[in-house]
């Protein structure tokens, strides 16, 4: 037998997060330089992933299969595709950027505690949240991936509860209060998703008789498992709901914007660029291969979900005072594309979308964390009370301009090619809903280039003239993360490459062609 | 030779990440370096240029292919290049001129602690501009396309501290996006109907579609023409874009960047001459602008936006003669070369006379100025000429052949183009002649504070108004800033001419935008004569308005219209009540209705489970035999269910 | 003897223990009560296991046995305990399990 190393892939930042969490109260400093040596191990291994993986060959490689629970076809089944490859890559590549923003951010406040130990719990949860989120970028088998899929959760319910923004408008006890309503709201968003789709994993096993992915859409593709249409469907609806609430889509968006604006920057990067990545890529992976005839039928309607999402999310985050619910509506702009990319049903829209998953990560987690710089230096979130930080912190307003633009998909940047691929492979489609679509990336630009003005430009607040500019931590974060955007943006092959083969086996599952072009049509 | 292209756009790019990444260390040189990067593109220009000149008509055109961009299925965009004439004539331009004012900054911008970021940025132009006029493909171009208005945008807001230079890059930015829609829109079209977005394959195909679907993606590169160029109804940015430093104004917002439209359309050719309702729409809006920024250029006492007016009124005169199709092509590509010149130079004079004035742009506070710097004023006056269209110079030669090509158009719609043209000539003569009489001759204004006067709500005072008056000392320019005006002048005056002896320009172009007479209803030498009859009396009604009397130091009321072209025609107060007013009303709203609606629901339930649960939990009192009581009551109950069911 | 009898006594055991707990506040009494009800169980348990002719009720009596030993000892020890803190075993003041 070869070397697990899907397995070992998530098993080490598992047990990286027992180290961690292991290390004595005193040696707090030990056990940030230990979650970032594993979160840096994971990376290579994800690399050692992303080179064994062979693009032409099978659908699913680096596969391990041993029996769980034997008495309901439960299996451990592990095996990625491209699209798993690249966002285990991505995932892998953002945690040590998160450990190193977030490096003091759960240091005592108090000095001298000695019983208590938040830094170590912050860097083992964050690294829980690592393993689990790898592990259901991997596992082929459904129940599997749901155990997963629920078990971070825990993890993030304490990151978000436990360690709130202290930069916060109120009181000490006011801010209590918020984070853990914005946690618990997290958590109830997700349980209740969840609870739904184990009701549909469950009534998939009634009708298919076991868990794995691989087996049930092979006897989905040769006839031999019939559903009824109905069957189908609700099924389809259950797994779909929890994706959604994960992802999110509107209207089961609003748990985002609390969670983000009270989670410290490096929680609200995990939140959106990595745990919320799992809802749009199990869409990808379950619901259409799993349901191909239901998530036809369903289609319309999550297309104009998705075209709300885009743009209401765009209005509403030109309309918030707080920069980081900013971003996170921003964000639910940017899922909205996602999901309309996966359910346009084309390999531009697919294709577009994974990549578009990627670069979402990278160019959020660039303006969250500077987003989170610029807050700690200031003590503050509302927009308002900046103002000429471009004039005292010339280099943090440059990057943040950068993340800026990355978010409003600026042609050269990486979330340019994706953005388009979305909208070309929609519009091929369906037109009106493309071209709707495109109204979000004037609103895009609102929103970015108010918050940058109001923000960075003007005459320095008084507040701010003490600012000091990036330290070379916080420079070591950021740089790497801009210079990726520019490189996808100019040279996006690699991870197309990847993902194509990919797509065209969901294509394929779900029995669609990409609409000619007339030209070539009417020939 | 093909492999040199690559290096036109790298080297000014290199020159941006040197710049913006080198941190303060090259602040002693990072002028240098940009401008040597700048002058190295042209280098490489020349070179390239030779080579073509060397070569027959036909085979002129040169092609790079770098790599395979995004590749997905049938969508393939690549990061490549073609250089054919037209492209050719941008290359030049862009990396002439941009040479020119990179010296002139050097000069401009030797006070300014961030003059390393501005050379930066302004390399960050050139590449992306050179990008814009060398890509093969429509979605490369795009790039190029966002990627000047990124340029535009750090420009403009360069002196970020001014809250109006902030607010007027983000303006000019989100403006541009709604262009960039339409151009995002057009390729999609051209990817859903044509399979591709390269040039080539695309113009080859527009032979095989409806014309209907061609008037489709017409309109929709109008829009982004409209929005990189300007036009009505996009217009309203280019005047507060002049909020950023002069050099900027005359290379981005008047050389260069703002023709970008002109080359869409021209470089789009094929689908317009497929599609005369698109044609007709933007001849259209090319002559609407004309008048609109014309009037406007007449009302504003800023000598800044009175320019920006002008440019805005004479790329009108280019998207007109770009909309007349074969006719026209060529003219409006040589309005755009001949421009090039004697706007920037207007331009870089109009910024002398600021750095001679204390920064002041108020034309009322000028006055008399010749004497005190002459070779600002013979280039600006070389420049004056050459706009108005004075015989022999550049702007005679490229504008009175649109006037011939709109009347060559025929029919109505001839007559009616032919005239507007003609009527924006006298306009144009208008407002150029009393912006030099205003600058150059009259009373010396600026030697007394201005008094401010409460009747003049809509007098900008100027800054110094408030404070105590410091007389300025009006001076010329040091050498780094006349050498360029000099060199530009030099263009004003001799390009026209040079391009149209023998139609050396027409028949440099017609390889690539193909050509076509026309029918003219009068013959050349009317339309030559007419022209000269407007221009006198646009100049004369100026000289004895502002050369004959005495020009108040405040704006005096004036009539309606001049009060509504001082407002840009009241097209900021347009959008100002309708879209930012209700766009904030909206976005207000959409903020309660998430928090109240969306949200409340949820919480809704929520709070209805809690006020269950809080009644529920009365049952829980703590008393064990009340625990008890409700154990047996429940196995009584089951009991009897047990019992019953039995018994049914 | 009909073994019917024999349950018809273990229903007046267990009534009898029911309604003690239900009515008396000593603890101790209470506790009485729920042993007598659980011994009412054993005896029906018995009866059964006669009238069926097999062992299994007497395994489970001797299983009940063994759990009520066990709940005794626990019982009676959190009795003793909540007596020494509060100075009373009236079940009714330990009303602290309440939400």
């Amino acid at each position: 037998m070869s070397f697990p190393l899907l397995t070992a892939t998530a098993a080490l930042p598992a047990l990286g997060a027992i180290a961690t969490a292991a290390v004595p109260a005193a040696r707090r400093t030990a056990a940030k330089w230990l979650a970032l040596l594993v979160s840096l191990a994971t990376l290579v291994l994800a690399l050692v992933v992303l080179v064994r993986f062979d693009p032409g060959g099978d659908r699913y490689q680096l596969t391990e299969s041993h029996a769980w629970i034997a008495d309901f076809g439960v299996r451990y089944e592990l095996g990625v595709d491209g699209i798993g490859v690249a966002l285990i890559a991505l995932t892998a590549l953002l945690i040590p950027f998160v450990i190193l923003a977030g490096w003091h951010d759960a240091d005592p406040q108090e000095t001298g505690s000695t019983r208590w130990r938040p830094t170590q719990g912050f860097f083992a949860l964050i690294l829980a949240v690592e393993a689990m989120v790898i592990l259901s970028f991997e596992a082929t088998d459904v129940f599997l991936f749901y155990i997963f899929f629920e078990a971070m959760l825990i993890p993030m319910y304490f990151l978000i509860g436990g360690f709130g923004d202290r930069a916060h408008a109120g009181t000490d006890e006011n801010a209590a209060a918020q984070r853990s309503y914005a946690a618990v709201k997290f958590l109830l968003y997700n349980l209740v998703g969840g609870l739904i789709m184990l009701a549909a994993v469950i009534g998939l096993y009634v009708v298919a008789g076991n868990f794995s992915l691989q087996e049930i859409a092979e006897a989905r593709a040769n006839g031999t498992l019939d559903m009824a249409t109905n069957t189908e469907r609700w099924l389809f609806l259950g797994f779909f709901f929890a994706f959604a609430v994960k992802a999110p889509l509107w209207p089961l968006h609003t748990w985002l914007p609390n969670a983000m604006g009270e989670a410290t920057a490096p929680v609200a990067v995990l939140i959106t660029a990595v745990v919320d990545k799992v809802g749009t890529f199990a869409m990808l992976r379950f619901c259409l291969q799993l349901f191909p005839e239901a998530s036809k039928w369903a289609t319309p309607v999550i297309l104009v979900l998705a075209l709300i999402s885009i743009v209401y999310g765009a209005l509403l985050a030109v309309g918030q005072r707080d920069i980081k619910r900013l971003v996170a509506y921003a964000s639910i702009s940017h899922f909205g594309f996602i999901i309309m990319g996966i359910f346009a049903m084309t390999s531009q829209g697919q294709s577009g979308a994974t990549l578009y998953m990627v670069n979402h990560g990278i160019s959020t987690a660039a303006l969250m964390l500077v987003a989170g710089f610029l807050i700690s230096r200031r003590g503050s979130r509302l927009i308002a009370d900046y103002g000429g930080v471009q004039k005292v912190a010339p280099v943090l307003a440059g990057t943040f301009l950068i993340g800026g633009l990355a978010t409003l998909s600026l042609p050269g940047l990486a979330p340019f090619v994706s953005e388009f691929l979305v909208l070309v492979g929609t519009f091929t489609r369906y037109p009106v809903i493309g071209i709707i679509a495109t109204f979000g990336i004037v609103l895009a630009a609102l929103y970015t280039l108010v918050l940058y003005q109001r923000t960075m430009t003007g005459p320095v607040k008084p507040e701010v003239s003490a600012m000091p500019d990036l330290r070379v931590r916080e420079l070591v974060v950021v740089a790497p993360l801009i210079a990726l955007l520019i490189f996808l943006g100019v040279f996006p092959k690699p991870v197309t490459e990847i993902v194509n083969p990919a797509v065209e086996h969901t294509m394929s599952d779900v029995q669609k062609q990409d609409p000619k072009p007339e030209v070539e049509a009417a020939k | 030779m093909e492999n040199l292209i690559a290096l036109l756009v790298a080297a000014p790019l290199l020159g941006a990440a040197v710049l913006l990444c080198g941190g303060r260390r090259l602040d002693a040189v990072g002028h240098w370096i940009g401008t040597v990067l700048a002058a190295v593109s042209f280098v490489i220009g020349v070179v390239l240029f030779a080579d073509m000149l060397g070569k027959g008509a036909e085979e002129r055109e040169m092609a790079q292919h770098l790599f395979s961009w995004v590749p997905v299925e049938s969508f393939q965009a690549d990061i490549a290049f073609q250089l054919d004439q037209l492209s050719m004539t941008f290359v030049l331009l862009i990396t002439g001129v941009g040479s020119l004012i990179h010296v002139y900054s050097i000069g401009y911008m030797e006070h300014d602690e961030r003059r390393r970021r501005f050379f930066g940025y302004l390399n960050l132009f050139l590449a992306a501009m050179l990008l814009l006029v060398l890509a093969d493909n429509y979605l490369l171009l795009y790039v190029g396309w966002e990627g000047v208005g990124l340029a535009s945008y750090l420009l403009i807001g360069f002196w970020q501290h001014k809250p109006s230079a902030a607010t007027a890059a983000k303006k000019a930015f989100l403006v541009n996006r709604v262009g960039d829609m339409g151009l995002s829109i057009a390729i999609m079209l051209m990817f859903a109907w044509f399979g591709t977005f390269a040039f080539g394959p695309v113009l080859e195909a527009t032979g095989e579609t409806s014309e209907g679907k061609l008037t489709a993606i017409g309109l929709m590169l109008l829009l982004a023409a409209c929005g990189k160029s300007a036009q009505v109804p996009l217009q309203s940015w280019l005047g507060d874009a002049m909020e950023g430093p002069t050099p900027v104004s005359a290379l981005i917002h008047a050389a260069t960047m703002v023709t970008a439209g002109v080359y869409l359309i021209v470089r789009s050719a094929d689908i317009f001459n497929a599609a005369p309702d698109a044609q007709l729409v933007v001849t259209v809006v090319g002559a609407v602008t004309l008048l609109f920024g014309a009037i406007v250029g007449c009302a504003k006492d800023d000598i800044k936006k009175a320019l920006a007016g002008s440019t805005m009124s004479q790329i009108g005169y280019m998207i007109l003669a770009a909309g007349l199709g074969p006719i026209g092509y060529v003219f409006a590509i040589m309005h755009l070369v001949t421009h090039g010149f004697f706007k920037a130079g207007l331009f870089l004079g109009a910024g002398s006379v600021m750095h001679g004035m204390n920064d002041e742009v108020d034309m009322r506070r000028y006055g008399g100025l010749r004497k005190y710097m002459p070779i600002t004023f013979v280039t600006f006056g070389l420049g004056y000429l050459a706009i108005i269209g004075f015989p022999g110079l550049s702007g005679f030669f490229s504008k009175d052949k649109i006037i011939e090509a709109a009347f060559a158009k025929g029919g109505t719609e001839g007559w009616i183009l032919g005239s507007v043209a003609l009527l924006g000539a006298a306009i144009t003569a208008y407002y150029m002649t009393r912006v030099m009489l205003m600058t150059f001759f009259g009373e010396e204004r600026w030697r007394h504070a201005p008094t401010p006067s409460p009747a003049e709500p809509s007098a900008e005072p100027a800054a110094e108004t408030r404070g105590e008056y410091e007389v300025p000392h009006p001076h010329e320019s040091p050498k780094s800033m006349t050498i360029p005006m000099i060199v530009l002048a030099f263009g004003s005056v001799f390009a026209g001419g040079f391009f149209s002896i023998g139609d050396r320009f027409m028949h440099w172009l017609e390889p690539v935008t193909g050509h076509d007479h026309g029918h003219a209803p009068v013959s050349a030498m009317t339309v030559t004569l007419a022209t000269m009859v407007v221009l006198v009396i646009g100049a004369g009604i100026a000289y004895v308005q502002y050369g004959r009397r005495p020009v108040p130091a405040l704006a005096p009321r004036g009539s309606l219209l001049t009060r509504a072209a001082r407002r840009d025609l009241l097209q900021d107060d347009f959008n100002h009540v309708v879209l930012v007013r209700g766009g904030e009303h909206l976005t207000r709203s959409l903020v309660y209705v998430d928090h109240s609606l969306v949200d409340g629901v949820v919480n809704g339930t929520a709070a209805s489970m809690g006020g269950l649960s809080g009644r529920l939990r009365k049952l829980q009192n703590g008393y064990a035999r009340s625990y008890a009581v409700s154990m047996f009551g429940g196995a009584a109950v089951l009991i009897a269910v047990t019992l019953l069911m039995r018994a049914v | 003897m009909n073994p019917v009898n024999y349950l018809y006594l273990a229903a007046l055991l267990f009534t009898i223990g029911a309604t003690g707990v239900l009515i008396r506040r000593n603890a101790i009494v209470v506790f009485m009560c729920v042993e007598l009800m659980l011994n009412a169980c054993n005896l029906a348990l018995v009866a059964f296991s006669r009238m069926h002719g097999n062992l299994d009720g007497q395994i489970i009596a001797f299983f009940t046995m063994v759990v009520a030993a066990a709940e005794v000892v626990v019982g009676l020890a959190i009795i003793v305990s909540l007596f020494r803190t509060r100075h009373s075993a009236s079940v009714d003041d330990a009303s602290l399990m309440k939400l």
